[in-house]
């Protein structure tokens, strides 16, 4: 359970073989429908790198990613879909010029927590920001009262239920269990066509690229080694005299508001977001791919989040039935047999023999290098 | 919203209500004094803990249809003889789950989180291939259909009346065995502290498995009890979890006075508050006061004071 303080540059290998993969490889050997698929994977991975920094890392276990997820997703979607109801484009409606699932609920004035969302820059602002803040104020309340470990895990997961009931529950401004559907353009870009749909790849790449440039800038960091050493021993670090709440509640704020990011390309690259995004089994599921890609390790995320969501939709093709054995079976290998995760593996088998093939001495424990003293 | 009832209506309506709220609060404490026992003594997140009740549930539903295909006539009974199969047969499991996964993760109990997840996809599945994934329900017998008429608009039914003297009765046992046996004095002692319970010569190893086996066991009494009440489906058991986990947490993890507690608490909360809105609203208000207020007294209820 070694923190993984490598070497910086072979962590920039690492992620410019992931960025050659994503942005060169995949786009030239799959079509369109399957480009568009990873595309909606890698949105997954935005949460999942979030997860690493804060459940390992920093050793918060948050079982209501989802929420942060659909709250970024409904942001954008809240966007796109007054956009796509302009009073030209439904005036069949009995109120034209709002969303066409108010009108079914006869609802006949815009809410005003709607309004805003007329703009996009608010719109990109709320993205990261409302995500962010809700995770504040949660976090500000329990970090403070030192609530940690299960019970955070189990309230989180209280809050994706609360959330999925909500938004199903008020259909008029949430557009119910449908979820906010129908989406057409951002100002006036089609993003329903394969070449906006390239291109939105692509800008989802340089996005998931650049969030784990900043995990790892946030890893290397002073605050970085205070996460690991906080999850270690708690009570060790405050009594050295930090605010240990603080720290946690900024990593969990980071991830939430990554996650949101996640969220908002989902959106767009999809067309629609659902209740069914947000709740207890997704929340739980991105978890998985963290778990199975390495909990330490951000590459390691995004590899598991594709290698789990590949399976899952080439199985549940194949074998429906299968598939959910598959999934648990999974989940208990994972955490039974190798904790680390697929970044494990590849850290205790494949990297000596590597070295060895280039005829190099592995590096010798690399995490011993002297943290700085404070 | 008070306008058009009567003194009396009024009365009988809530009246009404807190009876809803009472079998409310016996299907709580069915659910969450299993899982207060394995969360909250053994201090693992067993995330499969619907998945038992929903196998105690398509206990009883096979013994049904065995009583109805051989012995028709012993009908009125077969309920009894499901509630053991129930028990015995989600307690084997419990405790083969324990012996096979759980026992290496007592350390980690963040992961014992997902692993049983894990397990409750499997359980799930496998539900849904032996059984189907349509709901299955039970035949009552006819002494448990109808209901008793207490006043002229106040009306009990016999199945509630039954859930919860079974709850009463199942809460008591549980407390005798954990509070008034030796074999309980000797669940505490491990739970307080490993070592020195090691130490003085109690088989820590056999108290976990037969400690998870008890929680899974009534986990499956409680599905028994819930084929009275509704339909039993592959995916029920998620439904429940969130609400179990709330339960046991809010009550204090550690004290089963407390998960009694605060089942009462959160049951008549909802069940009031089911009058004045919608079903959603009054269970997303509940949650959120719940959690509200956890995050106030963070240790739940009831503490239990223990030098560690």
């Amino acid at each position: 359970m070694t923190p993984a303080f490598t070497l910086r540059a072979k962590d920039l290998i690492g992620v410019v073989i992931l960025a050659l993969l994503l942005a060169v490889v995949l786009p030239l050997v799959l079509d369109p429908f399957r480009l568009n698929m990873v595309g909606k994977y890698l949105t997954y991975a935005f949460v999942a790198v979030g997860l690493v920094l804060c459940w390992g890392n920093a050793g918060i276990l948050s079982l209501g990613q989802g929420v942060f997820f659909g709250l970024g997703g409904y942001c954008m979607a809240m966007y796109l879909k007054l956009q796509a109801s302009t009073p030209e484009a439904t005036k069949i409606q009995s109120t034209p010029g709002i969303p066409d699932f108010m009108d079914w609920n006869q609802i006949t004035q815009l809410p005003f927590f709607w309004v805003p969302f007329k703009s996009l820059g608010f719109s990109l602002l709320a993205v990261v920001l409302v995500p962010a803040l809700f995770a504040l104020v949660l976090a500000f309340a329990l970090f403070k009262r030192r609530v940690g470990g299960v019970y955070f895990a189990i309230i989180t997961q209280a809050l994706a239920a609360i959330m999925t009931i909500l938004i199903v529950g008020q259909q008029g401004y949430t557009g119910g269990i449908n979820g906010i559907t129908d989406l057409r353009t951002l100002q006036g870009w089609d993003i329903r066509t394969d070449s906006a749909k390239f291109i939105l790849y692509f800008v989802n790449v340089t996005l998931l690229i650049g969030a784990i440039l900043l995990c790892q800038f946030v890893r290397r960091s002073k605050l970085g080694r205070i996460l690991v050493a906080m999850r270690d021993k708690e009570d060790r670090v405050r009594f050295s005299g930090y605010d240990v709440a603080s720290f946690k509640i900024f990593v969990f704020c980071f991830a939430a508001a990554l996650a949101g990011v996640g969220g908002a390309m989902f959106t767009l690259q999809v067309g629609f977001m659902s209740p069914s995004f947000v709740g207890i089994t997704p929340s739980i599921e991105m978890v998985i791919y963290t778990a199975v890609g390495g909990r330490l390790s951000l590459l390691g995320a995004v590899y598991g989040t594709l290698l789990v969501n590949w399976a899952k939709t080439s199985f549940s093709e194949s074998f429906p039935e299968l598939w959910l054995f598959g999934l648990g079976g999974l989940f208990i290998a994972v955490v039974l047999l190798f904790p680390n995760g697929l970044a494990g593996l590849y850290r205790s088998y494949v990297e000596p023999r590597l070295g060895a093939l280039f005829g190099r001495k592995r590096p010798a424990a690399p995490d011993a290098t002297p943290a700085p003293a404070e | 919203m008070f306008m058009g009832y009567s003194l009396g209506e009024l009365g009988s309506i809530f009246a009404m209500q807190a009876f809803a709220g009472l079998i409310l609060f016996s299907v709580f404490v069915l659910m969450s004094l299993g899982l207060a026992i394995i969360f909250g003594q053994m201090g693992v997140i067993n995330m499969a803990h619907g998945e038992f009740m929903i196998l105690g549930a398509y206990m009883t539903y096979l013994t049904s249809q065995l009583f109805q295909a051989y012995l028709p006539s012993l009908n009125g009974i077969y309920f009894f003889v499901a509630m053991a199969v129930a028990f015995v047969v989600s307690g084997a499991l419990g405790m083969l789950v324990e012996w096979s996964m759980i026992r290496f993760l007592y350390k980690r109990p963040l992961d014992t989180l997902l692993a049983t997840w894990g397990l409750s996809l499997i359980m799930q599945q496998a539900f849904r291939s032996i059984f189907g994934a349509r709901e299955v329900g039970v035949e009552l017998p006819d002494w448990m259909m109808g209901s008793l008429p207490v006043t002229d608009t106040i009306e009990v039914q016999i199945n509630g009346l039954f859930v919860m003297g079974l709850t009463t009765l199942i809460a008591a046992a549980v407390y005798l065995l954990m509070f008034r046996s030796r074999w309980g004095l000797q669940v505490r002692a491990v739970v307080q502290n490993r070592t020195m319970a090691g130490a003085v010569g109690i088989s820590t190893e056999r108290i976990d498995r037969y400690t998870f086996g008890l929680g899974c066991g009534i986990a499956g009494i409680a599905g028994s009890a819930f084929t009275m009440i509704g339909s039993t489906g592959p995916t029920a058991g998620q439904l429940y979890i969130v609400d179990t986990f709330l339960v046991v947490v809010f009550g204090g993890a550690a004290s089963l006075a407390g998960t009694i507690a605060s089942a009462f608490t959160i049951s008549q909360a909802q069940s009031t508050m089911e009058f004045f809105m919608s079903g959603s609203m009054a269970k997303v208000l509940t949650l959120l006061v719940v959690v509200g207020i956890l995050m106030l007294r963070p240790e739940g209820l009831f503490v239990l004071k223990v030098r560690r």
